[in-house]
């Protein structure tokens, strides 16, 4: 086997679990909150653009553009109305709510699309390449990891260099002291909420272009996701892009060793990691 | 007329009270101290005032205004800033960040910026990139003050600044308080050092359990008169 193309594959696909990620590491990173409907909610959002591209006949990627503001409302709504009165000390309520959610979710689109698989059609772009030496990426793979990049820089410039950014870290440091400078914890929450469900359209447009989503599919992205996250540490966002790239790394490696294998690598990465690095690579936060 | 007044004011957490009836009345460009032991309620007091504790709406007054039940950012927006007891600084904001999130929630134009904080505490400017927990106590107590006034506060409650400082050093922080005064903002000081809250106060407030046990300008209270209502007897042993 090409060991480059494989690595190379596997980066490219860490890109997309970096996607299915990033919004759960922020909403974490800044609320202590665990989101188990994370999964769903990018399904969710694939169906919408799925609904957008199909009725108005437009581009997926212009679909995926009127929906970021869509899911935008919606998660700032979820946030702000639902997810804020669970949040305390008490760290079970919002994972069973968010819990609950999910099956919410998941029953929802079983009604309204049925069981059956879907994608969204991308025409040529879905199998267009480019030749790089001795190795050929695929145009929509190398799409997913830049735009996997380009939205952990734009958070993190959000966070470090902006005046919402600072109030989201004081906010994460002390809600009470923020309150004093005049934050308001509840919609600074809600507006992060708001930011993880632009990511997940982003994160939803690729997966639904590079595969087969039904109602069920979002546990599985869950798990991705949550091990991304695990592996580069909690609230580091350039450690969840290299927990992606472990993980697509480890899948493609173990794949093409035999294909039965490439799940189980990025498990067993990912359990490797936690054995010997029980906080991840890079973590930030200190709780 | 009193700028920030408390009728009645009463406080508790849970089943446990800790104001029973405060009044105090702040006028424009005063600055009061607050002394009292330990459990007086001089902090639930700061709290209620900044809006981290509700109250009974009417029982505090600003500007004519009931704000008791108001939450703290809507307290501030209003001009009331605190200097929590403790600092509070945001460890994850470097020294300038925790001073321009005082700034977050009130922008107003005014005697405070960037610069003349950093003309009031100079050390904070050569540190300024530094993250907020890199710094002393002394230095911390200063950008917890800095934070306080970026918001040009009509108003600053200081809870505490002393606690835990040097001498020396909290001469250094307090010989800041005069030009803050001349800006015209009225200052409330809480305090457990007697000697340094009557240097710097107009008027003082005694408190103890939950109550105001006197209240006075700060150069007629005679030391017989702090300690009675500070101890709550007139049979003391010095600590």
């Amino acid at each position: 086997m090409n060991w480059l193309d494989t690595i190379l594959q596997g980066v490219l696909l860490g890109g997309l679990y970096a996607l299915f990620a990033a919004g759960l590491s922020l909403v974490f990173g800044i609320m202590r909150l665990v989101n188990l409907a994370h999964g769903d909610l990018i399904v969710l959002a694939a169906f919408l653009i799925l609904v957008l591209a199909t009725t108005l006949g437009i581009n997926p990627f212009v679909a995926a553009v009127i929906a970021m503001p869509l899911m935008f409302a919606i998660g700032w709504a979820l946030q702000y109305f639902l997810l804020n009165r669970t949040l305390g000390k008490d760290i079970l309520p919002p994972l069973l709510v968010t819990f609950g959610l999910s099956i919410v979710i998941q029953n929802g689109l079983l009604e309204s699309f049925s069981a059956d698989s879907r994608r969204v059609f991308a025409g040529r772009l879905e199998s267009a390449s480019v030749n790089l030496g001795p190795v050929t990426a695929g145009i929509m793979p190398l799409m997913t990891f830049f735009s996997a990049v380009a939205v952990i820089v734009c958070l993190n410039q959000l966070i470090y260099r902006t005046s919402v950014g600072r109030a989201f870290r004081a906010t994460s440091d002390d809600p009470v002291t923020a309150g004093l400078m005049g934050i308001r914890p509840q919609r600074i929450f809600a507006m992060a909420t708001g930011l993880a469900m632009v990511v997940v359209t982003i994160a939803a447009l690729y997966l639904g272009t590079r595969a087969n989503f039904d109602p069920t599919s979002g546990p599985s992205r869950l798990i991705y996701a949550f091990e991304a996250v695990i592996i580069g540490g909690l609230g580091s966002l350039w450690g969840t892009l290299a927990g992606g790239i472990i993980l697509g790394v480890a899948q493609t490696v173990g794949a093409a060793m035999n294909p039965e294998w490439q799940i189980l690598a990025g498990h067993l990465a990912f359990l490797a990691v936690l054995l010997f690095k029980p906080r991840g690579l890079f973590p930030r936060a200190v709780d | 007329m009193a700028l920030i007044e408390t009728r009645g004011l009463t406080a508790a957490y849970g089943d446990f009270q800790a104001l029973f009836g405060v009044d105090i009345a702040v006028g424009t460009g005063e600055t009061i101290a607050i002394i009292g032991a330990n459990g007086a309620g001089k902090t639930t007091l700061m709290r209620s005032i900044s809006g981290v504790i509700a109250n009974e709406p009417a029982s505090i007054l600003y500007r004519n205004e009931p704000i008791g039940g108001l939450p703290a950012p809507d307290i501030l927006a209003r001009g009331i800033a605190m200097v929590p007891e403790g600092r509070k600084l945001f460890p994850s904001l470097s020294v300038e960040e925790n001073l321009l999130i005082g700034r977050y929630g009130r922008t107003v134009d005014g005697p405070w910026t960037l610069d003349s904080i950093f003309g009031l505490f100079p050390i904070l400017k050569e540190r300024r990139s530094n993250p907020s927990t890199a710094l002393s106590g002394g230095q911390q107590q200063m950008v917890a003050i800095g934070r306080a006034l970026m918001s040009n506060p009509d108003v600053l409650l200081c809870d505490e600044i002393s606690l835990g400082l040097a001498p020396v050093v909290v001469r250094d922080i307090y010989a800041a308080f005069p030009r803050i005064r001349e800006t015209g903002a009225s200052i409330v000081i809480v305090e457990q050092d007697i000697a340094q809250a009557l240097k710097v106060a107009d008027r003082v407030y005694c408190m103890m359990e939950g109550r105001v046990t006197l209240s006075g300008r700060a150069d007629d209270l005679s030391r017989d008169d702090i300690h009675k209502a500070y101890f709550g007897t007139d049979h003391h042993e010095l600590a």
